[in-house]
């Protein structure tokens, strides 16, 4: 369980703070963090560089698309120290571009991949943003709540 | 390659070199399952390696946005379909951490028993279609032999060999049937011995050995860079697994041990599926032994409602660490529900493993990440 101290010294940052949560359930593993959009790649840096974090292991990287806006979700966690962190990004619904994580954790290359394949989010920066599911001719993104599937050829 | 070109050439020799891009395309034998690779090589040199996903992605995730939850267990089935048993735990206990939702005992010894088997079954077929890429065919018949002993038990207890649905939300659907302790320790019993039989067969073979012994090494910063979870990471060096680091269900009252390798090579990944498959048997033994008395379910309401929250939830598979995160907004159906399968983010090592392997190490590289491809897509 990573320290309330250091998740504290985390919240110094202005872009990262704590989620607003009202009655709803915690996963108390992993202590969550709202990161402003630009500021994913510095605090990802940050947390797997710094000592008394050292979080090296992306667990999962993948995105919710709620009413009006949309969450990237990262689950993090240290092998040396053994406790885990959640990070979370808002972005809207409208051309939403997150700076990709993949110079930080090699392993957010597909996830990543397939965060755009099927949400529409663009990671800047990423070294080969296309499709991984889908065909490339694929119009829409289906995981989107409003997704609506026009019969195509594949039909 | 490129030097005895130059060397050709200074000689005075006309000789032309082209890269020549070969596709390993969805339908293969030793892909195991549709994955396509893109492969650039130089003569027999890999260069580059470009894995083509998707052909069976049938949006599992999307599906389950409308259906309940019981409904999604049948899903969870068809995603790694060697290792049913483990999907559908791990989707049920996030589903009980969502509901706080607590499991008898016995249900919880049940689950070890079903999950262990799986893995065995699991590393079986491993075992059996990695002889069968290297072109040993016969170990894929003694594996195979094996296997239907434990698809036996398993049809016992459920009634089906595969696509078990055998996990509900709060326990098992039925418990063990009578004569099943017996018959499974007559199954251990009669396995372990065999397993020597098959380290006699393949795993020191020369030929196996040639093929596979430094070939693929993954390093251990890599591993831990990309995230690769399982008998992948292991195999480089780090003792992660989290029935022992991050013990969930009744998986800290068993002694058993976690194999690990050091190259990370082929050779090293094949041999820690190996010693996995003997602590699998160790862990059912004991577990059979401290089987207790007890319901295999507990009461839970007629339509499971999750009250609106969300929870992240990863479980040992047999091919790493199968996550399931579970956004729920107190409906009956979940409002999103992700899954992290460990064979997709394995694979993305492929490219880099290959680069500079010759065209024959593609088979023994990529039969060693032990892939399927219903998890890789879903």
């Amino acid at each position: 369980m990573i320290s309330e101290e250091l998740v504290n010294a985390l919240i110094e940052n202005p872009a990262v703070s704590r989620e607003e949560v009202e009655d709803v359930y915690r996963d108390s593993e992993f202590p969550v963090l709202m990161v402003e959009a630009d500021a994913v790649g510095a605090v990802s840096e940050f947390l797997r560089d710094t000592e008394g974090y050292e979080f090296d292991f992306l667990k999962n990287l993948t995105a919710v698309d709620f009413e009006g806006h949309m969450h990237v979700v990262y689950h993090l966690y240290s092998t040396s120290l053994r406790h885990k962190i959640m990070l979370k990004v808002q972005v809207g619904r409208e051309q939403p571009v997150v700076p990709s994580v993949e110079p930080v954790w090699r392993g957010a290359d597909w996830q990543e991949r397939e965060v755009f394949d099927l949400f529409g989010i663009e990671f800047a920066g990423h070294p080969d943003p296309r499709r991984i599911m889908l065909p490339e001719d694929w119009q829409g993104h289906p995981l989107r709540k409003d997704y609506v599937h026009e019969p195509d050829h594949y039909d | 390659m490129s030097a005895a070109v130059d060397e050709a050439k200074a000689a005075g020799k006309r000789i032309k070199l082209e890269e020549m891009y070969l596709n390993m395309g969805p339908q293969h034998p030793s892909t195991h399952g549709v994955l396509r690779l893109g492969i650039l090589l130089e003569g027999e040199v890999i260069i580059d390696t470009i894995p083509d996903l998707g052909y069976l992605h049938r949006g599992t995730e999307k599906i389950a946005e409308d259906r309940d939850y019981m409904q999604i267990i049948h899903l969870t089935d068809r995603m790694d379909y060697l290792a049913a048993m483990n999907n559908n735990t791990g989707y049920v206990m996030v589903v009980e951490k969502l509901l706080e939702q607590e499991v008898p005992e016995r249900a919880e010894y049940i689950r070890v028993i079903m999950q262990e088997l799986n893995r065995v079954a699991s590393h079986l077929l491993f075992f059996g279609t990695y002889g069968v890429d290297m072109g040993a065919v016969t170990p894929f018949l003694y594996g195979f032999r094996e296997r239907e002993l434990v698809l036996d038990l398993f049809e016992m207890v459920c009634g089906a060999r595969m696509t078990h649905s055998y996990m509900r939300i709060g326990g098992v659907a039925e418990d063990l049937p009578s004569g099943f302790a017996e018959e499974c320790k007559d199954f251990i019993d009669y396995f372990l011995p065999v397993v020597d039989e098959y380290d006699e067969l393949l795993t020191y073979n020369p030929i196996f050995m040639d093929r596979t012994i430094g070939i693929g090494a993954l390093s251990k910063d890599a591993a831990i860079a990309y995230g690769v979870t399982g008998p992948m990471l292991r195999a480089s060096g780090v003792p992660y697994d989290l029935r022992k680091d991050e013990p969930y269900s009744v998986y800290d009252k068993f002694e058993f041990d976690v194999p690990t390798g050091e190259n990370g090579d082929c050779f090293d990944r094949y041999f820690v599926r190996i010693q996995e498959m003997r602590e699998s048997c160790k862990i059912v033994s004991q577990a059979l032994d401290m089987l207790p008395p007890g319901k295999h379910q507990a009461k839970t309401s007629r339509i499971i409602k999750p009250p609106p929250g969300e929870a992240y939830l990863e479980v040992e598979n047999p091919r790493g660490q199968l996550g399931y995160y579970l956004v729920s907004e107190g409906e009956p159906m979940p409002y999103r529900l992700h899954i992290r399968p460990p064979s997709f983010v394995n694979l993305q090592v492929l490219p880099d493993l290959l680069k500079g392997l010759k065209i024959g190490d593609v088979i023994a590289v990529l039969g060693s990440t032990d892939i399927v491809l219903g998890e890789v897509d879903r």
